[in-house]
């Protein structure tokens, strides 16, 4: 099934549609001109609203309801676009602002005339310098068209769009990082409550919102509602864009409506293009590496929010890694448990020291063979002692892929601690052994 | 940092630029932005060391970046980061002692998709195959 109309990833074959003259050719920007001119904000969050537009970064919250949470009356207040898109399997982002970066450009514009707010910030991931660059163009030519800056066509809204770099931190996608981070400070998360829309950058009011959110208000706002709630399901609305790696034949970035099985997504010719080499799948991780592991059994598992959710995992950014049986899942969870204690920010204990340990322990497993045989209870205790109890999500996502690894794979820590453990036995062969059993 | 009005939120900015310019940041360019943005130089310093993408440590002419996330590890990202350390005699993270080239990992380069990834001075090569990469390398490295 494919899409006849994408929202998301709408007019990519339309050549040169980076540059603003083309992008307006195709009815771009026009939501934006009619809104400022015709509609008032509360109509745009009322749309957004009813559409159910709901956050792609991850958690799947309601965007319009996001918005609602404003205080009344207290300016300035400021929009974020969220672009620190760095967890592993995630790149749609990227390719979004890479090829038609005035979509964005509009939707972060449509979405502060509709919160009210004047001063915007995008905060891109500080490896994304080309994209930066590209989305900078574009906010300039934005400008020159009277869209952007003061008295926007005559009607007294003013809005600015600056494009923040980050430095290379996967904490800074968290949101109350990313505001700490866009002060200048390291970036370390803040405590919520007060959440963002309450206190939020430099103490005021703040909407954090994904890229791929505000790339979709455009369009709502364009084609209205019921156009927009005829994709998808009922509780997840709309399309997404989800990004399939790993050993698929065909891995790339796919917009399709929610509630596709994710068989179709990995197997069928025009998407995934079934597993390289024929083999069998082992495992799926199908929103980034925070989620919990499927298998092959859950390939009829609708991906939208509420059917992944049934499957014990999270939809999460939608970054689909497939897996297949050539590779071991202890090591998996090493490779991404590694990742995390990278990234671990250091303000909380459970985190900075839990990630550490989890590392160690899966290393010396993994990767040198050398297992003792109480490592599954220290697993599982490590990760227990974590669970619950790190400031923020980056510590309970570490959690997911031990977590996953040992519920599904138990057997391959056992078999290693068995390998391990007879080696240590026959290195001892020779010698007077220490216990005798 | 005339540009950002020495404004004490711009630090990122300043020291983004100040690495565009100098290649790395040393404790007295540290110590001169913290100065001019009247910020403690503890603040410029931890903000600094935080961010991966600030060095303390002077770079190499040209740089080598192995992705290691999950996808491109799955596609042989371990395999291809020996070759280069094989071939360049550097471990992951260091630089050659002519300054030519630093070869360094990255956790994850967003780029999934065209896993195994390397970012050879600035310009991603996807599906990044371990003899053509070395190749490169050592090209880099015999360039006068």
């Amino acid at each position: 099934m494919g899409l006849s109309d994408y929202i998301i990833m709408r007019e990519l074959n339309f050549p040169d549609i980076n540059r603003f003259e083309r992008y307006c050719q195709v009815g771009g920007w026009e939501a934006y001109r009619t809104a400022v001119k015709e509609q008032t904000p509360a109509t745009i969050v009322q749309m957004v609203k009813e559409a159910g537009l709901r956050g792609r970064g991850g958690a799947g919250f309601p965007t319009g309801i996001k918005w609602s949470f404003l205080p009344k009356d207290v300016f300035p207040r400021y929009l974020l676009c969220n672009c620190d898109e760095s967890e592993p399997g995630t790149f749609n982002n990227h390719q979004i602002i890479d090829r038609n970066p005035h979509q964005l450009i509009e939707g972060v514009a449509l979405s502060a005339y509709a919160i009210e707010c004047h001063t915007a910030y995008i905060y891109m991931r500080g490896e994304f310098a080309a994209a930066a660059l590209t989305l900078e163009q574009a906010i300039d030519e934005a400008y020159r068209a009277g869209l952007l800056g003061k008295n926007i066509l005559g009607t007294g809204y003013d809005l600015d769009i600056y494009v923040h770099r980050g430095a290379g931190a996967y904490i800074c996608g968290e949101e109350t990082a990313l505001m700490e981070s866009l002060e200048g400070k390291i970036g370390q998360p803040r405590l919520k409550p007060p959440f963002p829309a309450v206190a939020g950058l430099y103490g005021k009011p703040t909407i954090i919102n994904n890229v791929e959110t505000l790339a979709n208000v455009p369009r709502i706002v364009e084609k209205g509602v019921a156009w927009y709630r005829s994709h998808g399901t009922e509780k997840s609305p709309g399309t997404k864009c989800f990004s399939l790696s790993g050993h698929v034949n065909r891995p790339g970035n796919y917009e399709l409506p929610f509630g596709v099985p994710l068989r179709e997504l990995i197997e069928s010719p025009e998407y995934g293009g079934g597993m390289k080499g024929s083999r069998p799948i082992k495992i799926i991780i199908p929103g980034g590496a925070s989620a919990p592991w499927l298998t092959a059994k859950h390939l009829d598992v609708p991906l939208d929010y509420e059917g992944v959710a049934a499957a014990g995992s999270m939809l999460g950014s939608g970054a689909v890694i497939v897996l297949n049986d050539t590779v071991k899942a202890p090591h998996v969870a090493y490779k991404m448990d590694e990742f995390f204690k990278h990234e671990s920010c250091g303000k909380c204990t459970p985190c900075r020291e839990g990630t550490h340990w989890l590392v160690k322990v899966l290393h010396r497993l993994a990767e040198e063979g050398h297992a003792e045989p109480d490592d599954i209870p220290t697993l599982h205790g490590i990760y227990r002692q974590m669970a619950g109890n790190c400031f923020c999500l980056l510590g309970e996502s570490a959690v997911m892929p031990i977590k996953s690894a040992l519920e599904l794979f138990p057997e391959e820590f056992e078999a290693i601690i068995k390998a391990s453990n007879e080696r240590h036995q026959r290195n001892g062969a020779h010698a007077i052994p220490l216990r005798v059993s | 940092m005339k540009r950002h009005q020495y404004r004490a939120d711009a630090l990122i900015e300043v020291l983004h630029k100040a690495q565009e310019l100098y290649g790395h940041l040393t404790e007295d360019r540290l110590l001169a932005i913290a100065h001019s943005l009247h910020l403690p130089p503890s603040r410029v310093y931890g903000v600094a060391t935080f961010y991966h993408f600030f060095s303390l440590t002077p770079q190499g002419e040209h740089s080598c970046t192995v992705c290691l996330g999950t996808a491109c590890y799955v596609k042989g990202a371990m395999e291809l980061l020996a070759t280069l350390e094989t071939e360049s005699g550097l471990r992951a993270g260091s630089t050659s002692a002519d300054g030519k080239l630093s070869l360094l990992t990255a956790r994850c380069l967003g780029a999934c998709g065209i896993a195994p990834a390397v970012i050879v001075d600035g310009n991603v090569a996807g599906h990044a195959d371990p003899e053509v990469m070395r190749a490169r390398v050592r090209a880099l490295l015999d360039e006068d």
